[in-house]
């Protein structure tokens, strides 16, 4: 019985938001018909333009010197640029989450895999391992220019460090970890006090933002990339770290 | 279509919620439904024969037609604190089935109907 109910209701929200979809947009003003969005009218297109403070013309790859944001991926020149303080508590949100979890299920002993593992196996995982987390680092530090960035970046690491942790039955998660994790985030927040004091606003760019295209470009967006994606990869091993320990006995 | 797919999705996720009883298949639910939702605003920023909003060496110009970056970026944040909040959730259900001995919502209140 209370299944039925459930279908019902769940029936009910998709045919009322599909009635919503289907219905004239102009009315509603809020949700376009699906591919026919007008960029001009949206605030992305100061985004892609790059003139959110003053008109900069058109932007061309590997051609324009010291635009406002120098980061080739738009995404990018959001996430770290425009809207750089919604990311610092979406980071902030990670860490709370990381550290709720490590208070209820972390601190125990490594517990022991039913399986033993194949030294083949163990061999070229460490290899595996290895590339993995030289791909990371190209994915963060490269966030500006193709897709990626400190998030990706940061779960390729942990990636790596699932691997390890399922591959050997005896190895932790070093400690020095949660202080890499710690320290990430603290400057973070000091580069955001230094756009702060030279600037004027918290977290604005205060580098030269250099030609749109070269890696040394975009002003402190790949250095908060970095320090993202460092804090990503030292949270989420921890946190993969915790669900290996040992349940406590009772 | 992919709006309609995606609102089927939020569905899925709402009937999962409302009738599932297992702890970890409430988490799933949620997951579905999350799922669903960035979806639905990943579509729409989507301009018909729009470019990926990344500058290379093809696409070089800003003056061209690209999707909607803004979407994309607040879905970045939105899959992260899905992943933070899914971890937090499972860690509340691996302790639930530490001191009740099981997670069906059912046994724990001790209950049967």
């Amino acid at each position: 019985m209370k299944k039925v109910v459930a279908a019902i209701i769940a029936f009910l929200f998709f045919v009322m938001f599909v009635s919503i979809l289907n219905s004239d947009s102009k009315s509603l003003m809020g949700i376009p018909k699906f591919g026919e969005v007008n960029l001009a009218e949206r605030v992305s297109s100061r985004y892609i333009s790059k003139s959110v403070s003053e008109d900069a013309g058109e932007i061309i790859y590997g051609e324009t010197n010291n635009a406002e944001s120098g980061s080739a991926n738009m995404v990018t020149s959001i996430v770290v640029n425009y809207r750089s303080f919604d990311t610092l508590g979406e980071v902030t949100v990670l860490f709370i989450a990381t550290t709720g979890v490590a208070i209820l299920i972390g601190g125990g002993k490594r517990q022991r895999l039913a399986i033993s593992v194949n030294p083949i196996l163990k061999i070229s995982a460490r290899i595996i391992v290895a590339l993995l987390l030289v791909f990371g680092v190209y994915v963060f530090t490269h966030g500006h220019l193709t897709p990626g960035g400190g998030f990706p970046g940061g779960t390729i690491i942990a990636a790596s460090t699932l691997l390890m942790l399922v591959v050997e039955d005896d190895k932790r998660v070093s400690k020095l970890l949660k202080f890499l994790e710690g320290s990430m985030g603290f400057l973070y927040v000091v580069i955001g006090i230094a756009g702060l004091i030279i600037t004027g606003s918290f977290l604005q760019n205060f580098l030269p933002t250099g030609t749109i295209g070269n890696l040394f470009s975009a002003g402190i967006a790949p250095v908060v990339y970095s320090i993202i994606g460092l804090k990503v990869g030292a949270e989420l091993s921890g946190l993969l770290d915790d669900f290996f320990a040992e349940e406590e006995e009772k | 279509m992919i709006q309609y797919f995606s609102v089927m999705l939020i569905a899925v996720g709402i009937y999962g919620l409302l009738s599932q009883k297992n702890l970890v298949k409430l988490v799933v639910s949620l997951n579905i439904a999350e799922l669903g939702v960035n979806l639905f605003i990943v579509s729409l920023g989507y301009v018909a024969e729009g470019k990926i909003p990344i500058l290379s060496p093809i696409v070089n110009s800003s003056s061209m037609n690209f999707v909607d970056p803004l979407p994309q970026a607040l879905v970045l944040t939105a899959i992260v604190i899905g992943v933070a909040v899914t971890a937090l959730a499972l860690s509340l259900v691996l302790k639930v089935k530490e001191s009740y001995g099981t997670i069906e919502l059912d046994e724990i209140r001790g209950d049967n109907s």
